[in-house]
Formats: C-alpha cells, structure tokens, sequence
C-alpha cells in the first residue's frame, strides 16, 4: 500500500514537471501554426522585408521591416544608455561600495526590479516625454516628445536593475587570489578592479547585456506609452521621430483586428517573429553562460596543477 | 575628515581618479534615477488619493479603482491556485526524485528558461489565440489567470528548488534512519522547513501578476466590473494605470491610482525579500 502511493506520487510530481514542457510546446504550436501559414501567404520577403505596413488599406500590405528596425534602433539606444551606467554600478556595488552604503543601496536595485512596467511608462509619459519635447520640440519643429529618444532612455532606465544585479553577481564570482594578485604587484585597488576582475568577469557581464536585450527587446506596455508608434520607416540618426516596435504592433491592432483575417494571422507572425528573436538571445545567452562554466573549470584545473 | 580626503586624493593617480569617479557617479545616477521615478509618482499622487477613489462603483465622473482592486486580488488567487502546485510539484520532482543531469532533467530545465525569456505580449498572444479562442473561453479571468500560471511558473520553480536545495542532506538522512519513506521525508521534513522560502518566491509571483499588463490585455478584456464568474471580464489595477494614463483625460486619477498600484507591488517585494532573509538567517 505504502508503496502504491509513493510511486503514485513519483507520477504526479514527475507529470506537474512536465508542465512546462507541455506550456512550450502549446506556445511553439499554436504561435507557428497560426503564424507561419501567414507568413508564406504574404511571401517571406514581403513580410520580414516589406517597408510598408496597411493593413486595412484596400490593397493591404504587410512588411513588417519598419517594426524589426524600430525594434533593433530602441533596444541599441537602451543599451547604449544603459549599459555603461549598469556595468560601472556593478563594479561599485562589487568591489567600491562601503558596507553601510551597499546595505541601503541593494534593497533598492531589488525594488527597482519589480517596478511594474505601467508605472514605467507612466513616468515616461509624464517625465520623459514633455522634456523631450521642451529641449528639441521648437528646434525640430516636433509634434510631440513620443519619440524613439524617449523609448530608448526609458529602457535604458527599465534594464538597469537586471543588467545591474547579473553583471555584480558574475564580478563577485571572480577568485579573490586574482585581485591580490594584481595588488601584489603593485595596482592600485581601481586598477586591480579594472584590469584584472573586469576582464576576468568579461562573460559574465556580456550574459548580464544579453538578458538587458531581451528585457528591451521584450518590453511592450512601456514602450507603447511613450514611442509615438507610427508606422513608418527610420534611419537610425532619426531618434527625434516616432517609432512603432514589434511588441507595440500587437499590442496596437490586436484590440480591433478582425478575427481570423489575414490581418490577425499578420499580427500573430509579428509575434512569432519577435519569439524567434528572444529565442535567439536566449541561446546566445546559453552559449555565453555554458563559456564562461568551461573557463572557470579550466581555470580550476589550472589552478590545482600550479598549486601542487 | 579633509585631512583624508586630501591624503585619499595624492594617493590616487590621475587613471583611478578617473575610475573611481567614474563608478560612483554611476551608481549615484542609477540611484537618483529610482529615488526620482518613485519620488515622483508619490508627490504627485498622494494628494489625488481620496475616498472615492475607492468607492464600490465605477461611474464616468469618479473612477474609482475599487472593482480593479477586486478583480486583482481575485486574479492573485486563482492564479497561484494553478500555478503554485505545479511549480513546488515540479521543483520537488527536480531536487528530490529526479537522476541530476538525466536527459529529462536537461529538458525540464531548458523549457523552463524559455519560459522564463518569453516576453509578456507573446503569453498574452498564445492566452488569446489558445485559452480565449481556441478553447472557448472568451476573454475571461480564467483565460487570463491560465495565461499568468505559465508565466510565473518558471519563478516558483526556481525558487522552490533553490530552497529544497539549501535544506542540508542531514535532515533528510535522519528521517530516512528513522525509517521514513521517500515521500513522507519530502512531505513531512524537506517541505516544511523549505516552506518559508517557497513562500517569498510566491510573494514575488503576486509581484509579478500584480504588476502584469501586456500578458492581460487580451486575455482578460478590459472591461471595468466587479468579477462575476469564471468567464466574466475584467480589468486588474496595472491595467487600470494603463487605461487612465493613456485616455489622457483623468490624469490626476492616474497619478493617484499609480500610487497605489506602486506602493502594493514595492511592499510585496519588500515582504519578498524580508521572508527569505528570515529563511536564510534560520539555516544559518
């Protein structure tokens, strides 16, 4: 009888565990299958590289290349912004910060991180844009301050805190025989921390950049509220315009798509195009985290044969 | 004190100054940043906060964010309701029965991080094609809550396992010597005394659903009512911000219903991480 239920229970946890296969899966199939037909309806070219979107035109077309650009310039603006000011956090919050200070400061980056993106935007929207708008509005004869400027500072703001936490986590993971090392030598201790544990941490912190990107990449609610999301194509040094990102396109048109049109399943390929990007970041991550495990285990090795 | 500093300042060559301004200033930025994001909701709101705010109706003149506060914490609930057993369930299978590094194990983990990277707009897409359309469902609080469940189960996994696993091998060697099974030792000794930090990641999940948005807006309509049932809609508070602030028309409502939504997420992440210290402390 006991044994009956243990093994019982061996099923159920073993079933509970495989929910999350099932849940990918459920995503890839129902995302692909809606998607994809799409796509080959529109012709591949015509859709990833179309530089118009009108859907509700009466000859409706679908290139959804502005959005993948549009995409591609706010999250290089959010790094650009963000990642400096996030990397050089971390060095302070690993290896500058005086205890007293680190124990108020930490809490605070947590908090930051669970900050909900309306509010995010709400703070643009209400902070960001209008002071865009006050320096250049005149200037560039603008119509509003929603512009991709204000999305890519408003990312760039968004990723501080998990670019901030992975990258301190990866420069503390750094063997402290490195750094005294370097000081016995005669660095001084910001030398020692930018020269040696930096380069030592340099996977670690790309894996930090990386997630940054996917969280921009991602980020939708926010990015709606202050990107001015017009359809349009933008070259990069156009950051004083409006843009529309692949994330803000559903959000936009899924409220009023007619079901089951060629519209909707555009709107689904969006997303699908956008799953594909994350899964590309995500083995990119992979790769870098999977790097940065063989070199501390070589590292280690190293270590024992000089030690004996 | 200045006798410091000026010696600290001789010392340093004109590179480490440079180094060492430079990740101060950074911090200090990243700091003032925040301190002005919540700064700044919380001055401008807290004067809108009144009563009516929170009167049970919602009518065009007052728009209160009762019926919102409802359907969130009903949101909450139903949720974890579905995500919390498979999430400790899965957790417990990963750490405590499951061969380390086992092809299954491998897979687990992978879908896993994949979840975990999908950004919130993709669960909301998948919710409405899957739970509201193809299964029938409409938007619902229950496509809705099903569409959250797998958002937030990665967060629970990874945070039970990382308790199951910081509990010490000894306990579970002294009931099994005692000649306790397999599934009572999990029932009765590695569960309870992980249950405090299973407990924070869950509170961190509230976090996250509380705050969700992009993943609801389609699952979950945004209709602005008192939930009735399953298959009613509804609209959270997030979503509320959302449409206040947008409509460009209540902004004093938004600023004030901000505050609020603001001050539920940060003290739910403050009693997150209070929890797990606690945990930590008590394994120590």
């Amino acid at each position: 009888m006991l044994k009956l239920t243990e093994k019982f229970m061996r099923i159920i946890f073993l079933i509970a565990a495989m929910a999350s296969v099932l849940a990918v899966i459920f995503i890839c199939v129902f995302l692909f299958s809606q998607g994809l037909p799409t796509i080959f309806r529109i012709g591949v070219f015509e859709f990833l590289l179309g530089d118009r979107w009108a859907p509700t035109a009466a000859e409706p077309l679908f290139g959804i290349l502005p959005m993948i650009l549009g995409s591609l310039y706010v999250t290089a603006g959010a790094i650009l912004l963000g990642v400096p000011i996030g990397i050089f956090t971390a060095v302070f919050m690993a290896r500058m910060c005086p205890p007293w200070l680190y124990r108020l400061i930490k809490p605070a980056f947590n908090l930051m991180a669970g900050i909900p993106s309306v509010v995010y935007g709400f703070f643009g929207l209400m902070v960001i844009v209008p002071l865009i708008f006050d320096w250049y509005g005149s200037r560039f004869d603008m119509m509003s301050g929603n512009t991709m400027l204000a999305a890519s500072v408003l990312l760039g703001i968004m990723i501080l805190p998990t670019v901030i936490n992975i990258a301190e986590t990866n420069i503390r993971a750094v063997p402290q025989e490195l750094y005294e090392g370097a000081v016995a030598l005669g660095a001084s201790h910001e030398r020692a921390v930018f020269k040696v544990i930096l380069p030592a941490a340099k996977s670690g912190v790309m894996a930090a950049v990386v997630l940054g990107v996917g969280r921009a990449i991602g980020e939708t609610m926010a990015v709606r509220m202050v990107a001015g999301n017009q359809v349009a194509m933008r070259m990069p040094h156009e950051f004083l315009y409006g843009v529309r990102t692949l994330t803000t396109n559903i959000i936009i048109e899924m409220g009023y798509v007619e079901h089951g049109s060629i519209h909707y399943g555009a709107l689904i390929a969006t997303g699908v195009v956008l799953f594909v990007f994350i899964l590309i970041i995500n083995l990119l991550f992979t790769a870098i985290n999977h790097d940065k495990k063989e070199k501390s285990k070589r590292q280690k090795q190293n270590h024992g044969e000089t030690s004996v | 004190m200045i006798k410091n500093l000026i010696k600290l300042a001789k010392r340093k060559k004109p590179a480490d100054w440079l180094r060492f301004l430079l990740t101060w200033t950074s911090a200090l930025a990243a700091i003032a940043i925040l301190l002005y994001i919540v700064g700044f909701i919380l001055v401008k709101g807290i004067p809108h906060i009144e009563l009516s705010l929170f009167s049970t109706t919602y009518t065009v003149e007052n728009q209160s964010l009762f019926p919102a506060l409802v359907t969130t914490l009903v949101m909450v609930a139903m949720t974890l309701l579905i995500a919390v057993p498979f999430g400790v369930f899965s957790a417990i299978y990963l750490v405590e029965y499951a061969n380390r590094g086992s092809k299954i194990v491998r897979l687990i983990r992978m879908t896993t991080e994949i979840i975990a990277g999908i950004p919130s707009i993709v669960f909301g897409l998948f919710g409405y094609i899957f739970f509201a359309t193809w299964l029938g469902w409409g938007k619902s609080l229950l496509a809705g809550c099903f569409t959250l469940a797998i958002m937030i189960l990665p967060l629970i996994m990874r945070t039970t396992e990382e308790s199951l696993k910081s509990i010490p091998d000894s306990y579970r060697e002294g009931s099994f010597s005692l000649g306790a099974g397999k599934l009572r030792t999990v029932w009765r000794i590695t569960l309870p005394s992980a249950a405090p930090g299973i407990f924070a990641g869950i509170i961190l999940a509230v976090g996250r659903i509380v705050g969700e948005t992009a993943a609801l807006m389609f699952t979950i309509g945004n209709v602005i009512q008192l939930p009735n049932n399953l298959f009613s809609q509804g609209r959270t508070l997030a979503l509320h911000v959302y449409q206040l602030s947008t409509t460009g028309l209540y902004v004093d409502k938004a600023y004030a219903t901000t505050v609020i939504l603001l001050v539920v997420v940060l003290f739910i992440n403050y009693l997150s991480s209070a929890v797990e210290r606690r945990f930590l402390q008590k394994l120590r």
